[in-house]
């Protein structure tokens, strides 16, 4: 019998502590679940600044930050906090003083908020929703305003331009980004983000990236748009500096400033989670035996604690790519960046959805085997999914799952 | 605890809906209205409609306000685009909220609350789904998604016939195509328009 964890969710294990009664624990639950992930909204933000400078340096030909903190430079983002809390907040005159103000704690909020949907490990999240997807996407969505409100009320004409030129891309390219991060959710019959990574236990082929060769494309088209969406280059038109000075952040200066970069790192490291979560297998190790072998000697705990780090380094990688393609390409133009969306990415999303509906019926058809990898059928990952190894505890108070409540999902 | 949650979101709601009406610069109204809908969103979330709180959040919040900001930075003509209102108009849109407020607080005090409460409570449903969290606690997609394709976890929709009923799926792609050639043919409106003016400046600057 290896150890189990103690309970399904934080306030579930506080409430049984008699001090704190139910009150108490959401309180603490609640107070635990946001310091977490405002951690994750904070240091991800912290080293990756630290990783485009150094990443960028390299493929320059430069060192980047060597000095601060020793050897690597690595202290070099704290030592731009500190110097973006003490330079002066400036309102220009002919800006609307309360949206400048307000504007970056937009983009920040949507950016936070973001994380609350994401599981960290199996069964590691502060909302376990059956809409995860769904509502992830959504407040993703709302960081646009954000940066709309800041061109507008900048009142400079810098600024204007990049907050149009942001909201017509963020737009047409929430249309590709929403179909390609569907595609998954078909193969998976789910849109808890929980289940979708559960589904892809097991070996890597088992990773929704293998499932067909339309969502192996799917992910392709899905990195690319979140590329856009988050402004990254090639499509950083919104603040193209060489065109708009600084586009939509032009005046702003100090914490103001760095609010929407922390929030555009967040949401950097966000949509790689969500691509990682989708189409890559989420926290598991892509080799069957390792998390077998992990759950069998030590248990659920360290199990999810793996599965952590291993999300972590798959996300890590993605953000690095993200970097590495900004360093390596040029900037498009305005209509080239909208002509790839509209004429492009959405007729291809459109295909590739359409295709990944209808393979598995093709396939089956054809060749009487569900896929042409040896994966398994998703029925027997589905019907595992809640807990694929054996290591989640019993849900306490729950009556007794009765034979019907199988869905029939396949 | 609920209580005051709700409370709060409910305060919070009602007053940035004041702001709208009361402020007279375009985008700040838009700014408001981003809180009311958002609001709005946490009382979904708060009463176990989670799927309805994202649809708000995606479609008012982040479709219907950005198209709204997008309007109006394309048509203003002034930095600033302000509304003042005539006295007469004040009156006449006091007249018509009032309205509209006694109608729903009749409604709403119409309803027969603990009736309902009881009759909620005695319905059995078909199937339970599997979640982390009880199913009482929200959880509404799956069931959602099953009403569209014709199952229905709270009763049969079709107990004499064998087959199983068509569900909510059909009307909705109907609207959605609907939708969809809607937005077509206001697009190709606009453009032929555009062309033809484009085409009366070349021959006046032709002439």
């Amino acid at each position: 019998m290896t150890p189990q964890l103690a309970a399904r969710t934080l306030e579930e294990y506080l409430s049984r502590w008699d001090k704190l009664g139910p009150t108490g624990a959401m309180i603490v639950a609640a107070i635990v679940h946001t310091t977490l992930v405002g951690l994750f909204f904070g240091l991800p933000a912290f080293a990756f600044i630290w990783a485009e400078r150094k990443v960028s340096g390299r493929i320059q030909d430069r060192l980047g930050p060597t000095r601060t903190g020793g050897r690597f430079g690595w202290l070099q983002s704290l030592a731009d906090g500190i110097k973006l809390v003490s330079k002066e907040d400036l309102v220009p005159k002919a800006a609307d003083a309360m949206l400048f103000r307000v504007a970056p704690y937009i983009v920040v909020v949507a950016a936070f908020a973001a994380f609350m949907v994401i599981p960290f490990s199996d069964g590691w999240t502060s909302q376990a929703l059956e809409v995860g997807l769904f509502l992830g996407l959504a407040i993703l969505s709302l960081e646009v305003l954000g940066i709309i409100f800041a061109g507008y009320s900048s009142g400079s004409k810098w600024s204007l331009f990049g907050g149009m030129r942001e909201a017509a891309q963020m737009v047409s390219y929430e249309v590709p980004l929403g179909i390609t991060a569907v595609i998954p959710a078909i193969a998976a019959g789910s849109l808890n983000l929980n289940e979708i990574a559960n589904m892809q236990s097991g070996w890597f082929w088992n990773w929704f990236f293998f499932h067909d060769p339309f969502t192996c494309i799917a992910f392709l088209v899905f990195f690319t748009v979140t590329l856009a969406s988050n402004k990254r280059a090639p499509f950083d038109l919104a603040e193209a500096e060489s065109e708009l000075v600084g586009g939509f952040h032009t005046e702003y200066s100090g914490m103001r400033w760095s609010f929407f970069f922390l929030a555009e790192y967040a949401a950097m490291f966000f949509v790689s989670m969500l691509g990682i979560l989708l189409f890559m297998g989420g926290w598991w190790t892509g080799i069957a035996p390792i998390d077998q072998a992990v759950a069998d000697t030590l248990g659920g705990y360290p199990l999810r604690v793996l599965g952590f780090l291993v999300l972590m380094v798959k996300s890590g990688i993605l953000v690095t790519v993200q970097i590495w393609v900004r360093w390596t390409l040029p900037r498009l133009r305005i209509d080239q960046v909208m002509t790839t969306c509209l004429k492009y990415l959405v007729p291809i999303s459109c295909f590739l959805f359409l295709g990944a509906t209808i393979w598995p019926f093709a396939l089956l058809k054809l060749t009487g085997q569900p896929s042409l990898l040896p994966t398994e059928p998703i029925g027997a990952r589905v019907a595992r999914s809640a807990d694929p190894l054996g290591t989640s505890p019993q849900p306490p108070r729950r009556s007794p799952v009765r034979a019907s409540a199988q869905e029939g999902g396949e | 605890m609920q209580t005051l949650i709700f409370a709060i979101y409910a305060l919070v709601a009602c007053s940035a809906a004041i702001a709208v009406v009361v402020s007279q610069n375009v985008v700040r109204m838009a700014f408001w209205l981003i809180i009311a809908l958002g609001s709005v969103a946490g009382l979904f979330f708060l009463l176990n409609a989670d799927f309805v709180g994202a649809t708000q959040l995606l479609i008012y919040v982040g479709g219907t306000v950005v198209l709204l900001i997008f309007g109006v930075m394309l048509t203003a003509s002034g930095p600033m685009l302000t509304i003042k209102s005539a006295p007469g108009e004040v009156v006449l849109g006091g007249l018509a909220g009032l309205a509209v407020l006694g109608m729903l607080v009749y409604a709403t005090l119409g309803v027969d609350w603990s009736a309902n409460r009881a009759k909620l409570a005695s319905k059995q449903s078909v199937a339970e789904t599997q979640s982390f969290r009880s199913p009482e606690e929200g959880q509404s997609v799956r069931k959602l998604g099953s009403a569209l394709l014709g199952v229905r976890f709270d009763k049969d929709l079709n107990t004499d016939r064998k087959s199983l009923s068509t569900g909510y799926l059909l009307p909705f792609e109907i609207i959605s195509v609907h939708l969809l050639v809607v937005l077509v043919g206001a697009s190709y409106l606009a453009r032929t328009k555009r062309r033809r003016a484009g085409m009366v400046a070349a021959e006046t600057a032709a002439g």
